[in-house]
């Protein structure tokens, strides 16, 4: 076409990024890549290799290592040796290593963009400009916490070497997510890159032989998600942390249930965005495309779930597809390219038949004219309407280009749909005002809301979800505590390892509460305490509680299934609580201190009678000074305040985790119990704790207490019985949010086995006994940090 | 009566060479008219919405979003060339210099680059020549034949702060000297106070007194106006009352031409397009002096509106050294080494 021709048609013509700088990389190393073991290329004991593709013509562009199990070990093996040294290198010195990381991204960056899209699919406008530097900004920052790890970690140590499994959608990113936090921590890593999207990786392990990163402290392992299994299993493995998928994600948290080790997790989502009808709506429609139509949709956080108010639904639709018209779908080193291939043949067709199926089940289904390329993975943007909340594709997560659309008509109906999820890792909310904007961002569950904006990221900004999208957070802080642990943790005696037997009322042989032996000093009746009552429980049977020299000292109620669902009820109830002022939170449990000041006595000398008179008197003492340690940090466990690139502020909100279970200590049957349900229930969280069999009594002293302290009933719900059993209601529970088991390893293990169904967060005591007498170790923001999970507010402003 | 759909042969500046063939002025689909006063419906100017933040985000990716390359380029600086109103606004302005300016707007590209894009059959010039009043006559006659436009800033330009009457007798004075373009200024305060009928009746007199056949752009003053939302408010009261283009800035104001007013402007056009199925043009103007600036506004305008906005009759640069640098690209192009300014005839 000629130049005459050309300025008549205004088209944009081909206007490649030229490759051959990874090419030539590529060639370099004859297209053949081996493991990266101990600071060197080698073979793979498995002597097996798979291909590495470029999604945008199919074609085979290198070969990688195909690890199997003997690589897992050499590699862990390495990452084990080199730990020790790493970590006892000084916090600066780390820092210069990641420093030097970041240099050396940046100083090869467009290389990186380009292997990145080649093997990826990705635009190369948003491997250039969006993840590569992203990388960089990541090890940047996580340079700057190397340096300050001692200053602001004081009490922590890294955790050991970590196991790090990868997806496919940023590569590089989420490798910078994993490896730049563990590294600055003093842990080694052991980093899965996903199967078809090595390249970019390997290129990392080259820059990091550049830099003289010592051999050992990265090892990057290509191999099958079979063999990933086996490296997250690894006894060698200290910390895991996984990006992808939520089905893998309870794969993984099966395949390590029966450790301690430190998990992160970060899932799937399905993501609203909301456009009110104040909203800049052309804004609006931008902020679709980067939510949904950005890495073709293959974005965990994706905007895929649109939510228009009723009002101007019509309107914004129309406004969609005009825009949608002028996306450009096609090579994806193409710059002019908005949406390039997806990631795989397979994925293509999951997307293919997922949008079928929405079709089928009476979604409206609209595309662009847009021309595809002939060859290659690539699919339209897509809008679908007509969808409902039961369909499946507004309730599974598609990862592809297709966004679908429903109504709402008021904020509260545009809450609840919003929620209306098993998802929880992304909300956008569009309006200009900042009173309906803001209202609904706390209303939300997700752990990052992005007000007037979409997809954005930054270092110091943590990132993770709630609900199945995940526990633990990506970057800041918080990221950071991820690969840190307690210092005193690993110096505390090693928990039992079989739960405890207690002796529980044989049907067949008709024991029943209603008749005492004639022998018992039981001067009171002790009830379950459920929603703020006290509750018979649904059983009808009570237990005997011995001390340890076998004296009877009560009848305990013995909780079963039913008593679990009513407490799981009242405490899904009482959620108000999380909405009460901070100031009255403390109110309240100071209350409870006085009261339990005024009974101190009674309350000691019956605890005396379980665990002696010495240790009573102690643990009534502390357990009233720990409650004065929560109500004081009830409203100071604040959250932060982030300063991302550009007119952004983005407030870090510390948001209780929701109805948390509690499987309570028998070392300290008071003092234990209190020291989990206070942090818990002191940021707004309500609880359903089980006491230790040692002395489940207890429940008697605390509900009269909660009575006479203004404690809304359902906050606190205590219910005794066999812990094992009571665990396992609990753990398979949905509406329980989080799951506190400081007890045996057995039963840890089986709590963590049990609780993949919501993959709610599971908390132990990682094997160890806890000393709940020494405050320095037993209260504070070790336990808050739990109770809480961190949501982040984006909030650009400017006018 | 309603109008003919107007196309970019038949408006105003526009001499049919560009183009192959008409590009029907259409939007989604649907064709639209020339621009008409409408009565003054106060609900649209309350439903403004803008977001700062994402409009700068808009167009901090979309100049990454889109880029052209080689020939497409070269074809893509032309179409700036011939979407370009040469100006001069200086107060040393004198009648040699305006001549100058004539003689470049005739012939905008030396003749080597001319045959080397070998794009002689365009008979390329430039969209208008932009003069103060006091040059209008001698524009005129420098531009004799060639059909190119010339085009008076005028009511009061830059500040509009005369006096109603005195700012309505220049328009007619610079019509009846020969410009067939008129590029008049708003009083910013109508904006500040939220005078909207006041502006209304304003730019409606303006209008009025630009005649039928000649085309007014309406310039907001977007560096004065300071904020997005008042750029959008006054973009759709000009609109309103009759205007043919709405333009950024005089060229005088601290801050002039930015992508975030004009992707703000182009929106207001789109919807008023959407809602009255008639087309008004858009000129940014003032601080745009790259090639690679030229393009940015192109694509702009090509993504967010479509093909027609391309066209001279709807789309314009403000500009006097944009010419410069455009030539220094297309000779590159050709040559593949730079050029430098002083090769280049000065405007």
């Amino acid at each position: 076409m000629s130049i005459a021709e050309k300025f008549y048609t205004m088209e944009y013509g081909a206007a490649p990024e030229d490759p051959k700088e990874a090419v030539a990389w590529l060639e370099r190393h004859h297209r053949r890549f081996e493991e990266f073991t101990g600071g060197a290329w080698v073979k793979p004991l498995s002597g097996e290799y798979q291909t590495a593709s470029d999604p945008s013509t199919g074609e085979v562009i290198a070969e990688v290592a195909k690890g199997n199990r003997d690589d897992v070990e050499a590699a862990v093996e390495a990452a084990r040796r080199a730990q020790p040294a790493w970590q006892a290198l000084s916090g600066h010195e780390r820092a210069r290593y990641l420093y030097a990381l970041a240099r050396q991204v940046q100083k090869h960056a467009r290389r990186l963009a380009v292997l990145e899209t080649m093997n990826n699919g990705k635009p190369i406008r948003e491997s250039r400009d969006i993840d590569i530097p992203l990388v960089a900004r990541h090890f940047y920052h996580h340079a700057g916490w190397a340096q300050l790890l001692d200053r602001e970690f004081p009490q922590y140590t890294a955790c050991g070497v970590a196991g790090q499994v990868i997806p496919w959608n940023f590569p590089l990113l989420m490798f910078a997510w994993k490896v730049a936090p563990a590294l600055a921590a003093g842990n080694t890593v052991v980093i899965k890159p996903a199967r078809y999207t090595p390249l970019t990786a390997l290129a990392f392990a080259e820059l990091a032989m550049e830099v003289g990163l010592p051999p050992g402290v990265l090892n990057v392992l290509t191999c099958d998600a079979k063999t990933g299994e086996a490296l997250i299993a690894h006894p060698g493995i200290d910390k895991v942390a996984f990006t992808g998928s939520t089905e893998v994600g309870r794969t993984i948290r099966k395949v390590t249930a029966n450790s301690a080790r430190k998990l992160s997790l970060e899932l799937g989502g399905k993501s609203p965005f909301i456009v009110f009808d104040d909203a800049d709506l052309d804004s609006a429609v931008e902020g679709v495309v980067d939510a949904i139509w950005f890495n073709q949709g293959q974005v965990c956080c994706a905007g895929s779930r649109l939510l228009v108010q009723e009002r101007v639904a019509e309107t914004f639709y129309a406004k969609l597809r005009a825009r949608m018209e002028t996306l450009r779908v096609g090579p994806p080193l193409d710059k002019s390219i908005d949406i390039g291939a997806i990631v795989s043949p397979v994925q293509l067709e999951t997307i293919r038949r997922m949008v079928e199926d929405g079709v089928a089940e009476g979604a409206r289904c609209w595309q662009p004219r847009n021309p595809l390329p002939a060859k290659g993975s690539f699919y339209p943007p897509t809008l679908l309407t007509d969808v409902h909340p039961a369909a499946k594709v507004v309730q599974e997560e598609i990862f592809g280009p297709v966004l679908v659309a429903m109504t709402f008509r008021t904020p509260a109906e545009a809450a609840e749909l919003a929620n209306n999820t098993i998802y929880g890792l992304a909300a956008s909310i569009w309006s200009e005002n900042i009173n309906v904007a803001l209202d609904l961002a706390a209303q939300v569950k997700a752990g990052v809301v992005w007000i007037n904006s979409t997809n954005q990221f930054d270092a110091a900004c943590g990132f993770g979800g709630y609900r199945e999208s995940g526990y633990g957070r990506e970057g800041g802080r918080e990221g950071m505590l991820e690969y840190l642990t307690p210092k005193w943790l690993r110096s505390l005696p090693a928990a039992p390892e079989r739960a405890v037997k207690i002796e529980t009322p044989d049907e067949a042989e008709g024991f029943t509460s209603a008749g005492l032996p004639a022998h018992a000093t039981i001067d009171r009746t002790v009830k379950q305490y459920i929603g703020g009552k006290q509750a018979r429980p649904d059983s009808g049977y009570s237990f005997p509680v011995y001390s340890r020299e076998g004296e009877l000292l009560g009848e305990a109620p013995l909780g079963n299934r039913k008593d679990i669902r009513n407490a799981v009820e009242a405490a899904r109830n009482a959620t108000g609580w999380a909405k009460t002022a901070a100031h009255n939170r403390a109110q309240v449990i100071y209350y409870l201190a006085e009261n339990m000041i005024q009974r101190s006595d009674e309350i000691a000398a019956r605890l005396a009678r379980a665990v002696g008179a010495a240790q009573a008197a102690v643990e009534v003492d502390l357990s009233i000074q720990r409650i004065f340690s929560y109500a004081a940090w009830a409203d100071k466990y604040d959250g932060q305040v982030h300063n991302p690139p550009g007119r952004n502020i983005a407030i870090a909100m510390n948001e209780p985790v929701g109805a948390v279970g509690i499987l309570a200590p028998s070392e300290a049957p008071l003092l234990g119990l209190l020291s989990l349900v206070l942090p818990a229930i002191a940021v707004g969280n309500t609880v359903v704790a089980v006491p230790s069999e040692r002395y489940p009594l207890v429940i008697g002293d605390l509900y009269q207490l909660l009575d006479t302290s203004d404690m809304p009933g359902g906050v606190v719900n205590l219910v005794a019985g066999h812990p094992v059993e009571l665990a396992k209601t609990l753990a398979e529970h949905d509406g329980i949010e989080a799951i506190w088991c400081f007890r045996s390893n057995e039963e840890a293990n089986f709590v963590r086995a049990a609780s993949t169904g919501n993959m709610k967060q599971v908390w132990t005591n990682d094997g160890h006994e806890y000393d709940w007498f020494n405050p320095a170790q037993a209260e504070g923001r070790w336990f808050l940090q739990h109770a809480t999970q961190v949501k982040n507010i984006w909030a650009p402003y400017g006018e | 009566m309603a109008l003919q759909p107007i196309t970019s042969v038949n408006g105003a500046g526009n001499r049919g060479a560009h183009s192959v063939e008409p590009i029907p002025v259409v939007l989604h689909g649907r064709a639209l008219e020339a621009n008409r006063r409408i009565p003054l419906n106060l609900d649209w100017i309350d439903q403004v919405r803008v977001n700062t933040s994402a409009v700068e985000r808009r167009t901090a990716t979309h100049v990454a979003r889109r880029t052209v390359k080689k020939d497409t380029q070269a074809a893509w600086l032309v179409r700036a060339i011939a979407c370009m109103d040469l100006t001069t606004l200086s107060g040393d302005d004198s009648v040699e210099r305006v001549k100058r300016l004539c003689a470049k707007a005739r012939n905008p590209l030396e003749q080597h680059l001319v045959e080397g894009l070998g794009i002689e059959d365009l008979h390329l010039t430039v969209g208008a020549v932009c003069v103060y009043h006091a040059f209008v006559e001698t524009a005129v006659k420098a531009l004799e034949g060639s059909g190119i436009p010339v085009a008076a800033v005028s009511a009061g330009f830059p500040a509009g702060l005369n006096p109603l009457a005195e700012r309505v007798a220049e328009i007619h004075r610079s019509v009846e000297a020969g410009a067939r373009e008129i590029d008049i200024v708003i009083t910013r305060a109508h904006v500040f106070g939220g005078e909207w009928q006041a502006l209304y009746d304003e730019i409606a007199a303006f209008k009025d007194a630009c005649g039928p056949n000649v085309h007014m752009k309406a310039i907001l003053g977007t560096g004065d106006l300071m904020t997005l939302r008042n750029v959008a408010r006054a973009s759709w009261v000009a609109m309103m009352a009759g205007a043919d283009f709405i333009k950024t800035s005089t060229g005088k104001e601290s801050v002039n031409a930015t992508l975030p007013v004009s992707l703000v402007m182009v929106r207001c056009i789109r919807d008023y397009a959407e809602r009255t199925g008639m087309a008004v043009g858009f000129k940014p103007a003032g601080g745009i002096r790259t090639a690679k600036q030229a393009l940015d506004w192109l694509s702009l305008m090509k993504d967010e509106l479509g093909r027609p906005w391309l066209e001279p009759s709807l789309f314009r640069f403000g500009a006097s050294g944009m010419l410069g640098d455009i030539e220094r690209q297309l000779e590159h192009h050709l040559t593949g080494h730079y050029s430098a300014t002083y090769r280049h005839p000065v405007a």
